[in-house]
């Protein structure tokens, strides 16, 4: 599985990994610590701070890996959350038909009517901002996205010879659901997933710049942004370093799913 | 009656009714959620007798229904009700920001619909040589970005490094045309940028996706030019699904104001709604949510009733 993998997959995985792990031992590479002030304001790139220090004289650096590991965390908590939901009602819908396919299908019609920015907005102007009520706001409005995949996948693999077979034998719903369906809609599901991931930071990014997403002093890329735009007026870039991280991790990410996306509908034709 | 008209008559029913389902929904959640209006002016902290005195202000005793019907009713004439941070009228200050707004999203359009469809055909007619694969690039690279950040990394390098432009879009009434497309021009360039990755790679998609059908390869075969197979037999069938890609992104761009709106300090309705967001201003949040769904959902439906009416085979039934 490994030997074919092209060139653009194997540099966008590679990154994909070193983000991660940057972000799982944030704690232990950061060169100082996540909320400490060490130095003047908007100090220059130098051997000390190799990025330099951001508004309030805090090394760059540390927050930009400090911000990768909240971004990372919320999005990847958020993607879970998406999919585990959107998922299983989407494979529900499909499996069960007629009234609960046609209730789950409006409810989700309706609330993707709404773009997801005013609808997350709306939640927010009545919710305290903490990280898991991000997570919850991001995961459920999401879930819809996937819901709908999941369930147009489910529908097409529902009606195949071995799935009737299934049925015949006296198979029930959970067996037709884990055992039938959810191992042939998974390759659509995991190519979707990256892209989902990357909704996903963008839309946390979105929010925490807008001042409604991770609060400070804990710090996130959209926020990093936040804390350092007057800066750039004078000249100084430190807002966008963030964009770079951002750019550069969704690229990845959307290089790996493109790749499990041929690869799957090479496999089998379409994709379901 | 003829199917077109049953067809449109059926998609404008559909989207009234999703009209009302959303103002319904969007109320309903600000009911649903912990904490009612009054709570979120006051905080956390606020003592149980100034909490029940703004909620009789607020009318928040009467039942949800009751209120609901109300605050619908008011849009219905014109009354976004008045705005408990400063108590001004809402109606009043979504007016002029709503026509901001419009404004920039109208040139934004304007920029990047004709762009993105000629950068479009000019990806299908190129098709796996050069200029598609750096067309694909520069969209994988721009739909990558937040829009937020498109705007301040355009604002370093042009308006700050280049002093080309200024870092904010400030408009106002006394301002002629002229100045203010001027003030508006690095927002435009931003909201064009974030479309025009959508717009491109949908429209490229949908040309190939005719261009493979089987109807013109006869074309082909039968020896007509290939300007006459894309105007007679392409352009006709390809109108719809681009048309339906152009309204999407407006529908879109009508969102991605929102951020581009608090990079560029723009006195329009996404920065009133962030405000209010922050200082929890449930009515200006409720109406300005209103607002951005019904434009929403009404160019989404325009989307379907245009497909419908250039769709070929719906012209003629049967």
């Amino acid at each position: 599985m490994m030997k074919n993998i092209p060139m653009a997959a194997l540099i966008g995985l590679t990154i994909t990994v070193v983000y991660f792990l940057a972000a799982i031992f944030a704690s232990f590479i950061a060169p100082y610590g996540m909320a400490e002030i060490v130095g003047d304001v908007w100090e220059p790139a130098s051997a000390e701070h190799l990025l330099g220090t951001d508004n309030i004289g805090r090394d760059l650096l540390t927050r930009m890996i400090y911000g990768g590991q909240t971004t990372i965390f919320i999005a990847t908590m958020g993607t879970i959350l998406s999919f585990v939901t959107g998922s299983s009602l989407g494979f529900l819908a499909a499996v069960l038909g007629g009234w609960a396919d046609q209730l789950l299908s409006r409810t989700v019609d309706l609330i993707m009517a709404i773009p997801s920015l005013i609808m997350a907005l709306v939640i927010l102007a009545m919710v305290p901002v903490t990280v898991p009520v991000l997570i919850l706001v991001m995961g459920f409005l999401d879930a819809t996205r996937v819901f709908r995949l999941a369930r147009s996948v489910a529908v097409d693999i529902n009606v195949m010879d071995y799935v009737e077979a299934a049925r015949l034998r006296g198979e029930g719903g959970a067996w037709v659901i884990f055992r039938e369906i959810l191992p042939n809609a998974l390759s659509p599901l995991v190519a979707e997933l990256g892209l989902r991931f990357i909704f996903m930071v963008l839309f946390i990014s979105t929010l925490s710049f807008l001042g409604l997403g991770v609060q400070p002093p804990l710090a996130d890329w959209g926020g990093i942004v936040k804390e350092n735009k007057d800066g750039i007026v004078y000249g100084i870039g430190a807002a966008l370093y963030p964009a770079i991280a951002i750019a550069t991790l969704a690229i990845s990410v959307n290089l790996v799913a493109d790749w499990v996306l041929n690869r799957t509908t090479s496999l089998k034709g379409g994709r379901g | 009656m003829h199917p077109i008209i049953k067809l449109v008559a059926q998609r404008l029913a559909l989207g009234i009714l999703l009209l009302f389902a959303a103002s319904a929904m969007i109320f309903g959640l600000t009911e649903a959620l912990p904490g009612d209006a009054a709570q979120a002016v006051l905080g956390q902290a606020a003592t149980p007798e100034s909490l029940a005195n703004l909620r009789e202000e607020m009318g928040l005793n009467e039942p949800a229904i009751t209120r609901y019907f109300d605050w619908l009713g008011g849009i219905m004439t014109g009354d976004l009700g008045t705005s408990i941070v400063n108590r001004l009228d809402i109606g009043e200050s979504v007016g002029k920001r709503l026509g901001n707004t419009l404004f920039l999203a109208f040139w934004a359009a304007v920029v990047s619909v004709p762009l993105a469809i000629f950068l479009g055909l000019l990806a299908v007619r190129y098709r796996d040589r050069w200029p598609d694969k750096l067309i694909s690039a520069v969209t994988l690279t721009t739909i990558s970005i937040p829009e937020f950040l498109i705007g301040y990394v355009l604002v370093y390098f042009i308006a700050v490094k280049l002093g080309w432009g200024s870092a904010l879009a400030m408009v106002n009434d006394s301002m002629s045309l002229g100045q203010k497309l001027n003030a508006i021009a690095l927002p435009v360039l931003v909201l064009t940028l974030v479309v025009l990755a959508h717009m491109m790679r949908m429209t490229r998609a949908a040309i190939l996706n005719v261009m493979q059908s089987p109807y013109i390869e006869t074309a082909e075969l039968k020896g007509l030019s290939t300007f006459n197979v894309i105007a007679k037999h392409a352009f006709p069938n390809a109108v719809s699904p681009i048309v339906n890609v152009v309204m999407l992104n407006l529908a879109y761009l009508v969102v991605g104001v929102v951020v581009v709106e608090v990079v560029f300090v723009y006195p329009g309705m996404g920065q009133f709604l962030v405000d209010a967001v922050t200082k929890r201003d449930v009515p200006v949040v409720l109406a300005c949510g209103v607002i951005f769904a019904a434009i929403y959902i009404g160019l989404n439906m325009m989307a379907d009733i245009i497909s419908i009416l250039a769709n070929p085979r719906l012209r003629h039934p049967k």
